[in-house]
């Protein structure tokens, strides 16, 4: 931090030219790179304008020949048929947001704090097995979730967990890509902090919770965002299969397959599902950027 | 020769006091990473064990694991026609979206970078969104629908292209294609993150000593300067975009229906779903899972080693 601000202020004459424009960029180039973003961005987000558009369309105008993309007479019916429809469910709906929220949030909080108490002595002590150890997780990164569900199943079988909520929350205590984030990231903090806390006299847990856990706040809420996304998509249809358990991404894909007479309300549950993740991004963007500068894989 | 391996041993020995002796100073760093050890050793170690471990077996769950070598693997080779058409999905859509992904997520980085702050946050939400939006993808099957209400087909009628609607995700000459477009759609994850973050963390006086050297466009400043500054966020990338291409099932499980038609859109995921959550035949859907597992290792460890020579 303190490096970038002093290359800064050296150069600051020559900064607010080059500020303005590169000089080796020609003006051609940086209009047809604008034109070409502004297309792409179209592409990126017609999709999502699309779901939302049709969550607002009458039911008569979801089947009109010729389609329409934006509605005539927007309403809201989809929202609230979609209430109705699930209060009609042989479960409360309620029980399904409490599901996922219950799941959500014990599974983030035990990944924060068991993942972020080894990130940190990975990051910042060295003792043997600490390479081996994260060169696993590592290679962990390289396959994903679908590889280890069925040997997970056997062992979540074994430990008594089918049909719990623990099958889905402590598998997610090891979510490896928020421990590697978090731990590159610690990589940073300077070990100075910790030391002079040590000479101060406090143990190693006091250092953990008042030095190292308040400065890396960034790398929290990256961890948090990635597990929440991976949450609360989760349709735990392999691991649960009581009713009263299931979660509420689940039981809104139930309402999706209901058919024509759905349609309506199935572009309503897309836009439920989707919104949550894309506003807690928004709203942490920064942080996760400054964590995302942390990530890279050396050798 | 004896002397020789003798003083192996001796040496071997002292390392290892040396290292026990370590890990006696250093108990506090064993008990900080014991709790995410133990789990992390109980969901992704172990599995990837009893999963090779199985693939040799027949095993049903009702009845204990019976030793069958490697009939599995054979039978998976030779007789199993759907799962090679999986392999070859798999790759199809690994070798096209994987690559194009990647050079995506960089380009787009890169191009917003030069944006003035404000509309780069901008920027940033809109291409990532898709790939956090859940299952947002779904609504492709409206816009792909098989009859005249899809507003493709809509579109391709009114234009006189075609008289009869074309059934996209029934006729299996479309499957493949549209649900690469789909996932090319939602490519820019957690790389496009890491590699907009890595453009804006390069030192911006390398950028200036290397004016005065002489640089002429961006396409040089791009090879010597930014890419040989970010190449441990390409690794990472690199990693997110091979875990995530030879692992699709998602979209082509909603989109083309599981099982498609003729099983034209199956991958190695979903013949894995079928085998082993629909047959509970596990020591077959273990092999699936082992095989699945040495290629995404393998190929991460390839395309790593070609991304070391970045810039140099």
């Amino acid at each position: 931090m303190s490096k970038k601000i002093k290359t800064e202020k050296a150069y600051k004459p020559k900064a607010k030219i080059l500020k303005k424009r590169k000089p080796n960029r020609s003006r051609i180039g940086d209009l047809f790179i604008y034109f070409f973003l502004l297309c792409v961005a179209f592409i990126m987000l017609f999709p999502i304008i699309y779901a939302v558009s049709s969550a607002l369309k009458p039911l008569d105008e979801l089947f009109m020949f010729p389609p329409k993309i934006l509605p005539q007479n927007p309403t809201t019916d989809n929202f609230s048929d979609l209430f109705v429809t699930m209060g009609k469910s042989w479960v409360t709906f309620t029980r399904y947001i409490w599901n996922t929220v219950f799941m959500t949030f014990v599974g983030t909080a035990g990944h924060l704090i068991i993942a972020s108490m080894g990130a940190f002595v990975l990051a910042k002590y060295e003792f043997p097995g600490s390479q081996t150890f994260f060169k696993l997780v590592t290679t962990a990164l390289m396959f994903s979730g679908y590889v280890t569900q069925i040997p997970s199943y056997l062992i979540l079988n074994k430990l008594g967990w089918i049909d719990t909520y623990w099958s889905l929350i402590v598998p997610a205590f090891a979510f490896p890509m928020g421990f590697f984030l978090m731990k590159q990231y610690m990589e940073g903090l300077p070990m100075s902090l910790v030391e002079a806390a040590k000479i101060d006299g406090a143990n190693e847990w006091r250092v953990f919770m008042t030095i190292v856990m308040p400065n890396v706040k960034p790398a929290w809420l990256t961890m948090i965002i990635y597990s929440v996304q991976n949450l609360w998509n989760q349709r735990a249809s392999m691991y649960i299969y009581s009713e009263e358990k299931k979660t509420l991404v689940y039981a809104l894909q139930q309402v999706q397959s209901g058919g024509v007479a759905r349609a309506g309300q199935a572009s309503a549950v897309t836009v439920v599902v989707m919104i949550v993740p894309i506003i807690i991004f928004i709203l942490s963007e920064s942080q996760i950027l400054e964590t995302m500068a942390s990530s890279g894989l050396k050798d | 020769m004896r002397e020789y391996i003798r003083k192996y041993f001796a040496l071997r020995k002292h390392n290892f006091q040396v290292a026990v002796k370590k890990a006696k100073r250093s108990k506090m760093c064993y008990a900080f990473l014991a709790p995410y050890a133990i789990i992390f050793t109980a969901f992704y170690i172990l599995p990837v064990i009893t999963s090779i471990f199985f693939s040799f077996t027949y095993y049903n769950i009702l009845e204990t694991p019976r030793f069958i070598g490697i009939d599995n693997y054979m039978s998976l080779i030779l007789e199993d026609d759907i799962f090679l058409t999986g392999v070859k999905n798999t790759f199809m859509i690994a070798i096209i979206t994987g690559p194009l992904g990647y050079i995506m997520s960089f380009l787009f980085a890169w191009l917003i970078n030069e944006l003035p702050r404000w509309l780069r946050t901008i920027a940033i939400v809109v291409f990532y969104a898709p790939s956090i939006a859940g299952n947002c993808y779904v609504i492709f099957s409206i816009f792909f629908k098989g009859d005249v209400y899809g507003h493709v087909n809509a579109l391709l009628i009114e234009m006189g292209l075609i008289n009869t609607p074309i059934m996209w995700f029934i006729d299996p000459k479309y499957m493949l294609p549209i649900c690469m477009i789909v996932i090319l759609w939602m490519s820019l994850g957690a790389g496009f993150l890491a590699f907009v973050a890595a453009l804006q963390g390069i030192d911006r006086a390398q950028y200036e000593a290397g004016y005065v050297d002489g640089i002429k466009n961006r396409w040089q400043e791009l090879w010597f300067i930014t890419l040989p500054n970010m190449k441990p966020m390409l690794l990472f990338g690199a990693v997110m975009t091979i875990t995530q291409s030879f692992g699709v099932c998602d979209v082509t499980m909603a989109l083309c229906g599981y099982p498609s038609t003729d099983y034209a859109a199956r991958t190695i995921v979903t013949h894995l779903f079928d085998y082993g959550f629909s047959r509970f035949e596990m020591g077959y859907a273990s092999a699936i899972a082992t095989v699945l597992f040495l290629v995404m290792i393998l190929c991460n460890k390839a395309i790593q080693s070609m991304l070391r020579r970045v810039g140099t």
